[in-house]
C-alpha cells in the first residue's frame, strides 16, 4: 500500500507484475505476428496457458474471470492435442503405454484437472466455513434452500460476531493433517511426472501420498493465501 | 452485415465531432491513481462523473449557456472531487481490498441534492452531492468566528439571517452497502422504481432497497455446489428502464439471460436466453474468451440491449433470443492477431459501449486510443481519435482508418503500428445531446457536434 503523496509509475507497476513469461511480452507494443490459429494447438500455446493458469492461481485473489477463461482455453488446446485424454476432471488412466507423450498429456491433464479441482475445491469448503448458520428472514423472498449445499448470501445478515471463532477453529483442522515435509520439493514440471493421480480428483486428506508435489504445492498455497473469502464484520454504518 | 465507411462521414446525419476539452495530467508518466475507471452523465447530461483506480470521484459540470457565444455548448468544470473508496486491507485474508471504482451509477434528481452509487469491488455507496450557497449570520450567542459568547454580555437579541457566500459543494456518503459480495462486484443497476437497485459480482447479484443497507436479497447465484464445475461467470448486469421486475444478465460464455423477478424470488431460471450460435468458419482456441460479453446496455426505449464482446458491438431485439438483429464489427483486423492478444493478456480487456440519446448511434473504443461510432440508420460507421494533438478547441475531428494487410495507403495506420497500451475502454454520450465523454487512460476527452 503506498503513502498518498507517492505517484508510483505504471511502467514501474507492470514491471513488478512480469514474471519468467517475460519472453512473451515485451516492451510497449505486442509481438506483431500474424498467426493463422493452427487447428491442433502449438505446445507453446499450451505451455503459454499453463504458466497463465499458475500465475492467475497464485494471486492472492484470483481474477475469476480470467481463471475460468484460461483454464476453458487450456481444456480446449488439451482436447486438440490429445484427443483421448479426458476433458472431466476425473482423470481415467493413460493409453498404451509406449505412447510417452499422450501419457504425459494425460497426467498432466490430470493433474492439472486435480490441481484446479481442488483449489476450487477449497476456496468452496473454506466460504462454506465463514458462513456461520443463519436464521431465516421472515419478510420477504425466501431465498434459497438451506439444505445440502452451503447457504447463500441471501435475505439474511451476512456476517454474525461467531464467525470468526468459527473460522479459526476450522482452520486449524484443516492443517493438521498437511505433510509439511512435501513443501520442500520443487515446483510442478510436467515433464518429470511419473505418478499417476488417485481415482477421485477430490482433495481428500487420506489421497495426499497420491497427489504428486505439485498438487500439495498449490494446496498449501490456498490454505495459507487465502484463509478466507468472508471478511471479518466491518464497522459498516 | 454489411458496413460501409466513407471518409468524413460523421455518425448520424454525418454529425462533425470537434474537440472540446480534455481533463486529466499531460505527462506521460501516468500514476497508477489516476487512472480512469469509469465515466458516466446524470439523467440531464448537466454532470459528468469520472471514478478512477485511486477511489476517486471527480464531477464536472456543464456552465449555462453562453447565449452571445453561441459556437459551442457550455463546457464542463470540476464541480466536486471527493475521495469515496479508501483501500482497505482485509486482516484475515492479508489482502488488500482495492479502492478502485468500478462503476457510478447516479439516481435521479429529486430535490436541490444530487445522488450516486458509487462501487469498487467489495462495497456500494450512496453519495450525496449538495450545494451550500448561503450562510446564516448574527448568532446570538456565538461569535462569527464561533466561538461562544459570554451569556451576560448579551443585552440584545438579533434573528439571524442568511447571507450569500461562495459556493460550496459538498460530498457526503449517505449509505453504505456493504459485505454483501464474496466476489468482485462488476456491476450496479438503479431500478425503475427508484427504490431498489442490483450489485451484481462474477457469481451472485443482488437486490437492494436503497434505505437499507444491513440487508440484501440474492436474486441471482451461479455458484456450482461443486466449484470444480465453475466454468462461466456473471460479467455485467442491468435493469431494465421501464420495467420493473426485468434485468439482464451477461455471462463470460457470451449469452445474456433476461429475468423476470415476478416468476420467483432466486432467479436462477431465466425468462429468455440470448445467444448467438458459433461461427464455424471462425473457430478458434480463442472462441470462449472473445465471445465472452464485457457490457450490456439497455436502448433508452428498452426495446433493445447492446452487448459488447471482444470484437464486435450487436444488437439484440428483446423480441428474439437466437441472434441479435444487428452486428457491428469494431476492430475485425484483430482477429488474426488474437495467439498475440492472449499472450500480452489484451484479450481479456473489457471494453465498454453506450447509446446516444435517440438510440440511433451506439460508440465503444478500440486501442491507439481509437473510438468508434456506429450509426444504426445510415449504417455508417467512424473512427475517431482521442489525442492532444487534436486539441484545438472546435476542431473538427479527423476520421481514422486501419489498414489491416496490403499496401498502407496514407493517412493509415497499419495494424502492427497500434499502440495497445492505448486503450479506450470507457465511453459515455450525453443523454440529450451530441456531447460525448472518452477516457483514455488518465485522461477524460469531451467531443462535441459542430455547431454552426
Amino acid at each position: 500500500m503506498l503513502s498518498k503523496g507517492l505517484k508510483r509509475k505504471r511502467e514501474d507497476e507492470l514491471e513488478k507484475e512480469t514474471l519468467a513469461v517475460d519472453a512473451w511480452w515485451l516492451g510497449p507494443r505486442p509481438p506483431a505476428v500474424a498467426q493463422a490459429p493452427p487447428a491442433v494447438a502449438s505446445s507453446s500455446l499450451f505451455d503459454l496457458s499453463v504458466l497463465k493458469l499458475h500465475h492467475s492461481l497464485r494471486q492472492s485473489e484470483p481474477d475469476l474471470r480470467h481463471l475460468v477463461l484460461v483454464v476453458n482455453t487450456l481444456r480446449r488446446i488439451q482436447a486438440s492435442m490429445a484427443p483421448e485424454a479426458p476433458l472431466s476432471p476425473v482423470p481415467s488412466p493413460p493409453p498404451a503405454p509406449g505412447a510417452a507423450a499422450d501419457s504425459l498429456l494425460a497426467s498432466s491433464d490430470a493433474a492439472l484437472s486435480a490441481s484446479m479441482a481442488s483449489l476450487l475445491e477449497d476456496l468452496s469448503h473454506i466460504e462454506g466455513l465463514s458462513q456461520a448458520p443463519q436464521p431465516l428472514v421472515d419478510e420477504g423472498p425466501p431465498g434459497r434452500p438451506t439444505s445440502g449445499a452451503p447457504p447463500s448470501l441471501g435475505a439474511l445478515d451476512l456476517l454474525g460476531p461467531a464467525t470468526g471463532c468459527l473460522l479459526d477453529d476450522e482452520l486449524e483442522g484443516l492443517f493438521e493433517d498437511i505433510d509439511t515435509s512435501m513443501y520442500d520439493s520443487e515446483l510442478w514440471a510436467p515433464a518429470s511426472e511419473g505418478v499417476k493421480p488417485g481415482p477421485e480428483a477430490g482433495p481428500g486428506k487420506e489421497e495426499t501420498l497420491e497427489l504428486d508435489e505439485a498438487e500439495l504445492d498449490y494446496l498449501l498455497d490456498v490454505l495459507v493465501g487465502t484463509q478466507a473469502l468472508e471478511r471479518p464484520p466491518g464497522p459498516g454504518r | 452485415m454489411m458496413v460501409k465507411e466513407e471518409k468524413g462521414a460523421g455518425g448520424g446525419n454525418d454529425i462533425q465531432w470537434c474537440f472540446s476539452q480534455v481533463k486529466g495530467a499531460i505527462d506521460d508518466d501516468v500514476a497508477e491513481a489516476d487512472i480512469i475507471s469509469t465515466v458516466e452523465f446524470n439523467h440531464s447530461g448537466e454532470l459528468l462523473a469520472t471514478g478512477d483506480k485511486g477511489g476517486r470521484v471527480v464531477i464536472f459540470q456543464q456552465e449555462q449557456e453562453n447565449k452571445i457565444q453561441s459556437h459551442s455548448r457550455g463546457e464542463y468544470n470540476v464541480y466536486s472531487t471527493f475521495q469515496s473508496h479508501e483501500p482497505e486491507f482485509d486482516y484475515l485474508k492479508s489482502l488488500e481490498i482495492e479502492e478502485k471504482i468500478n462503476k457510478i451509477r447516479w439516481l435521479p434528481q429529486k430535490n436541490a441534492a444530487q445522488f450516486l452509487l458509487s462501487t469498487n469491488d467489495k462495497t456500494i455507496k450512496l453519495w450525496k452531492i449538495s450545494e451550500r450557497d448561503k450562510r446564516p449570520e448574527g448568532y446570538n450567542l456565538k461569535e462569527e468566528d464561533g466561538r461562544y459568547r459570554d451569556p451576560t454580555t448579551v443585552t440584545t437579541l438579533r434573528v439571524p439571517v442568511f447571507r450569500p457566500m461562495d459556493l460550496m459543494v459538498e460530498a457526503s456518503p449517505r449509505r453504505i452497502f456493504a459485505n454483501a459480495h464474496t466476489y468482485h462486484i462488476n456491476s450496479i443497476s438503479i431500478n425503475s422504481d427508484y427504490e431498489t437497485y442490483l450489485s451484481a459480482d462474477d457469481l451472485r447479484i443482488n437486490l437492494w432497497h436503497l434505505e437499507i443497507t444491513d440487508r440484501s436479497f440474492n436474486i441471482v447465484d451461479i455458484k456450482p455446489a461443486n466449484m470444480e464445475e465453475l466454468t462461466e461467470v456473471i460479467t455485467a448486469a442491468e435493469f431494465h428502464p421501464n420495467s420493473c421486475n426485468t434485468f439482464v444478465y451477461s455471462s463470460s460464455k457470451g449469452t445474456i439471460r433476461l429475468c423476470d423477478m415476478r416468476a420467483s424470488a432466486l432467479c436462477d431460471r431465466h425468462s429468455k436466453l440470448f445467444e448467438e450460435p458459433e461461427d464455424p468458419s471462425n473457430r478458434s482456441f480463442f472462441s470462449e474468451i472473445i465471445s465472452s460479453i464485457s457490457d450490456v446496455k439497455f436502448s433508452h426505449s428498452g426495446r433493445y440491449m447492446m452487448t459488447r464482446d471482444y470484437l464486435s458491438v450487436k444488437i439484440w431485439d428483446l423480441n428474439m433470443e437466437n441472434r441479435p438483429v444487428e452486428t457491428y464489427q469494431v476492430h475485425e483486423y484483430l482477429r488474426s492477431k488474437l495467439c498475440s492478444l492472449y499472450e500480452n493478456d489484451c484479450i481479456f480487456d473489457k471494453f465498454e459501449c453506450c447509446w446516444n440519446g435517440s438510440d440511433s448511434v451506439v460508440m465503444t473504443g478500440s486501442y491507439n486510443n481509437f473510438f468508434r461510432m456506429f450509426d444504426r440508420n445510415t449504417k455508417r460507421d467512424i473512427t475517431l481519435e482521442a489525442s492532444r494533438e487534436n486539441n484545438k478547441p472546435r476542431t473538427v475531428l479527423k476520421p481514422r482508418k486501419v489498414c489491416a494487410s496490403g499496401k498502407r495507403k496514407k493517412d493509415e495506420i497499419s495494424v502492427d503500428s497500434l499502440d495497445f497500451n492505448k486503450k479506450i475502454l470507457h465511453t459515455a454520450w450525453h443523454p440529450k445531446e451530441n456531447i460525448i465523454a472518452v477516457a483514455t487512460t488518465n485522461n477524460l476527452y469531451i467531443f462535441q457536434d459542430k455547431v454552426n
